[in-house]
């Protein structure tokens, strides 16, 4: 402890590690705060827990098998690594993939963004202390994680993605049961989220917590749901990959308070934006093959985005004409928003960090790597 | 392909940063390649959805300047690439004197084609280092 005022009243600064290993985060960070009693005054991450060097090893790899490395990136969103990788290939190859692909790409990338805001919703309401809720909202996750087991014979790691199209085709009658399924999650849902949105004491604890402007979001290099919480209308799904083009176009999801609420009513409402385009995707899905033969070996370099749950996710592919790529680099949305997170930890208090932290939405996996 | 790239050198690098922030842009994140006699940098940035690139060769052995006096955003890749491909990057506002992701027993420079080719960052004075390092998981 540390005397930094020569005042008549002296405060004193204490340092506290805050992680790797904390009852809230599900993955080991390490925030080193600074605190005025119960004020913090100043924030530090640490990382390097779990630094896998994936994106070495992607190096070393052939070109093929990285679609099973990329998936491992992420225990959370593993489909959205693997198609991106795929589209930064492709691109690079000119494969045209089908049609009908890229729409099965959109029911599986959006059942993905659905199950994550699930887990995200049930974390943070264990953050704040509402086990019911969180243990409500990961029932209704389970629905999810099921019929993506049906339909692609895992429940996370799908490797249903592949490079010219996707491995997996689905039946009118898997169609149909998905369309069963997004019905009673979203009627489930109905009887839950209302709690999440308007009890007092959720409110109390994440209403005007952890601001976050909409210049500090932009200066930062906030994405995802923690930049369109404080009104920045930024979604890669209004580029038009895979099959968003064909679907009506994309809204993005905002709010403008930028605080732990706005954050976490984005992913509320996306919840239902994702049901809307898997709908979309499989009443407009045409006939026809679901994958290209790809001859060849990649060549030259591309950077490719799209839209993960948390945010803006990018691939930098350097190809050279070889099985190996030259450079595989990923820069995940939560590496982006770290920064936006040192930003939002001044002057709140010790009992919000953890609501703070989780409102991010954070994957050390990812960020890592 | 990789479109909207301009060619800099080391020492024009701040200036143009502060210009491309200046017109509004975002700052996206910094992708490092090691060629194996130099390092290849490209600086990439969001200008109202379209991407622009800025790309350097930085001799091996080499010093960086830091963007985050102009950028806060930049600190982070910073110190990554500072760590995986031992460059050592000057004035940054934290400065994790290559501790942010590797321990005192990881291989030095992992990301580096060649073994032993880069500067090691992290063999400095031990009163400079303990002095100056603000923490580092390890």
């Amino acid at each position: 402890m540390q005397t930094t005022a020569t005042s008549a009243f002296p405060t004193r600064n204490t340092v506290i590690p805050f992680g790797p290993q904390h009852p809230v985060l599900p993955e080991p960070l390490q925030l080193r705060l600074v605190l005025e009693d119960e004020r913090v005054v100043e924030a530090l991450p640490a990382i390097g827990y779990c630094h896998r060097g994936l994106e070495k090893i992607a190096e070393k790899k052939d070109f093929i098998q990285n679609v099973y490395l990329v998936e491992r990136i992420c225990g959370i969103c593993s489909f959205m690594h693997s198609l991106t990788y795929c589209q930064g290939i492709e691109e690079l190859m000119k494969v045209d993939v089908p049609s009908r692909a890229k729409h099965l790409r959109v029911v599986w990338a959006e059942l993905h963004r659905m199950h994550s805001h699930l887990l995200f919703l049930g974390l943070v309401s264990d953050a704040f202390g509402f086990e019911n809720l969180f243990m409500q909202l990961w029932r209704v996750r389970e629905h999810i994680l099921e019929i993506m087991e049906k339909t692609a014979g895992a429940r996370i790691m799908l490797s249903v993605c592949s490079i010219g199209g996707v491995r997996r085709d689905l039946d009118d009658g898997q169609m149909a049961e998905v369309l069963r399924v997004l019905d009673r999650v979203e009627h489930e849902l109905e009887e839950i989220l209302p709690t999440l949105m308007n009890d007092y004491s959720v409110r109390q604890r994440l209403c005007g917590v952890g601001l976050l402007s909409p210049d500090k979001a932009h200066d930062l290099g906030a994405v995802g749901p923690t930049a369109r919480a404080s009104g920045i209308p930024m979604d890669h799904r209004q580029t038009g990959y895979a099959a968003y083009g064909d679907l009506g176009g994309v809204t993005p999801v905002t709010e403008t308070a930028g605080d732990c609420y706005a954050r976490i009513m984005i992913r509320v409402r996306e919840l239902h934006q994702s049901a809307e385009f898997v709908r979309k995707a499989i009443q407009k899905i045409p006939a026809g093959p679901i994958a290209v033969p790809v001859k060849g070996n990649p060549d030259g370099e591309v950077l490719v985005r799209m839209e993960q749950p948390r945010g803006e996710l990018i691939f930098y592919i350097k190809g050279n004409g070889t099985r190996n790529l030259e450079r595989f680099r990923a820069r995940t949305p939560t590496f982006a928003n770290l920064p936006a997170l040192l930003h939002m930890l001044p002057g709140c208090q010790l009992a919000d960090v953890p609501v703070i932290i989780l409102s991010i939405d954070p994957c050390i996996s990812c960020t890592e790597r | 392909m990789l479109t909207n790239v301009q060619e800099i050198t080391p020492d024009r690098l701040v200036g143009e940063v502060a210009l491309i922030k200046g017109q509004g842009c975002r700052f996206v994140t910094v992708t490092c390649t090691d060629l194996g006699e130099a390092h290849d940098l490209i600086y990439h940035f969001d200008d109202q959805g379209e991407l622009r690139h800025l790309r350097l060769k930085l001799p091996h052995g080499a010093t960086l300047p830091s963007l985050s006096g102009v950028w806060f955003a930049a600190v982070i890749i910073e110190n990554e690439i500072q760590d995986l491909f031992g460059i050592t990057v000057t004035g940054m506002a934290i400065d994790y004197k290559g501790r942010f992701l590797l321990a005192e027993s990881s291989p030095k420079a992992p990301f580096n084609k060649l073994g032993g080719i880069a500067v090691d960052v992290r063999v400095r004075p031990p009163a400079a280092t303990e002095a100056a390092a603000p923490g580092g998981a390890h």
